[in-house]
C-alpha cells in the first residue's frame, strides 16, 4: 500500500468519524468544534487531490471565519434550552431511514463500475514546477472573470443584508428629516435680539 | 492507488451523514446550518475529485464559487437567527409557526 493511500484512509476516517460525532453531539458548541475537525480533514483530502488553493481557502474561510461566527452565535444565544434536547431521538428513525435510502441509491450507481481505476484511470502527474494557484488564477481571471466579479457583488450584498438585519440602535449619522424641514417656521431659525444703543456706542 | 470511486463513496457517506443530521437535529437551527455546511463539504470533495481525475480545473473553480455562496448564506442565516432569538426569545424551530396556515 502506498503512502498516499494510507493518508487517504486516515483522513477519510477522521472525515467520517468527526462528522458522525458532530451530528450526534447534543452540545451545539462541541458540535461546532467537531465540524472544525471535519473541515480540517476535508482540507487534507483536497491536498491529496492537488487542490492546494482550495484546501487553504477552506481552512482560512471556514475554520477562520465561518466557524468563529458560529461559535459567537452559539455563545451569545441560549442554545442549551431543554426543548432542544427533548426531541433528539424522536426523528432518529426517520433520519436513519432517509440516509439509508440515499446510501443504497448512491451505492447502486457507484458499484456499477463507471468510476473504477480501470475505467477512469489516474490523471497525468504534474511536475514539481506545477502551481495550482497559478493555474486557478489563469482560469479565474480570464474565462471566469465575470462570475468572479458577480461573486464579489454577492458578498457585498451579504454584508449589507447581515448588517441591516441585526442592526438595532440608530447610528449617529446626519440625515434629513423631511417633515421637520417642511414644517419649519421663520421664528425657529431667526432670533431677533434687541441691541442696546448705549452699549454699542461704548464699544466704539 | 486510490480510485475516483473511493472519493465518490467517501463523499456520499459524508453527504448522508449530513442529511441524517438534519433529520436528527430537526429542532435546532444552528445544527441544521452546520449540517448544511457538512453536506456542502461532501459535495465540494466530489467536485474536486472529478476535477483531479478528469484533469479539468472547472471543478475547482466551481468549488470556489460554492464556498463564496456558502459563506454568504451562513452570514445571512446567522443574522436571521439572531433576529429570531431577539424577537421570540428562543431558536426552537417549533416556535416559528407564525406563517402556518
Amino acid at each position: 500500500m502506498e503512502f498516499t493511500s494510507i493518508l487517504f484512509y486516515v483522513f477519510s476516517l477522521f472525515f467520517v468519524g468527526s462528522s458522525l460525532v458532530m451530528i450526534t453531539s447534543r452540545n451545539t458548541a462541541k458540535a461546532a468544534l467537531w465540524l472544525i475537525l471535519t473541515f480540517f480533514s476535508a482540507a487534507s483530502l483536497w491536498l491529496l487531490l492537488e487542490a492546494e488553493f482550495l484546501a487553504i481557502t477552506l481552512i482560512l474561510i471556514y475554520v477562520g471565519a465561518v466557524m468563529v461566527l458560529f461559535m459567537f452565535v452559539i455563545k451569545m444565544l441560549d442554545t442549551e434550552a431543554s426543548t432542544l434536547r427533548a426531541q433528539f431521538t424522536r426523528y432518529l428513525p426517520l433520519g436513519i431511514f432517509v440516509s439509508l435510502v440515499v446510501i443504497v441509491q448512491m451505492a447502486l450507481v457507484l458499484n456499477a463500475g463507471p468510476f473504477d481505476l480501470e475505467t477512469v484511470g489516474l490523471p497525468d502527474q504534474h511536475g514539481p514546477s506545477y502551481s495550482n494557484i497559478t493555474a486557478i488564477a489563469q482560469q479565474l481571471y480570464t474565462v471566469y472573470v465575470y462570475p468572479f466579479e458577480l461573486a464579489a457583488i454577492l458578498l457585498l450584498i451579504a454584508i449589507i443584508a447581515a448588517i441591516t438585519l441585526v442592526h438595532r440602535t440608530q447610528l449617529n449619522s446626519k440625515k434629513q428629516n423631511i417633515t421637520e424641514q417642511i414644517n419649519v417656521q421663520a421664528k425657529d431659525r431667526m432670533r431677533f435680539a434687541s441691541i442696546n444703543k448705549k452699549s454699542t456706542k461704548g464699544s466704539k | 492507488m486510490i480510485a475516483l470511486s473511493d472519493y465518490l463513496i467517501l463523499s456520499s457517506i459524508v453527504f448522508c451523514i449530513g442529511l441524517a443530521g438534519i433529520f436528527i437535529n430537526r429542532t435546532n437551527i444552528i445544527m441544521i446550518l452546520m449540517c448544511v455546511e457538512l453536506i456542502l463539504a461532501a459535495v465540494n470533495t466530489n467536485f474536486i475529485a472529478f476535477s483531479f481525475y478528469g484533469s479539468d480545473l472547472a471543478g475547482q473553480i466551481f468549488v470556489f464559487f460554492i464556498l463564496t455562496v456558502a459563506a454568504a448564506e451562513v452570514a445571512i442565516g446567522l443574522a436571521i437567527l439572531t433576529l429570531m432569538y431577539r424577537n421570540r426569545g428562543s431558536i426552537d424551530i417549533d416556535v416559528t409557526n407564525t406563517l402556518k396556515g
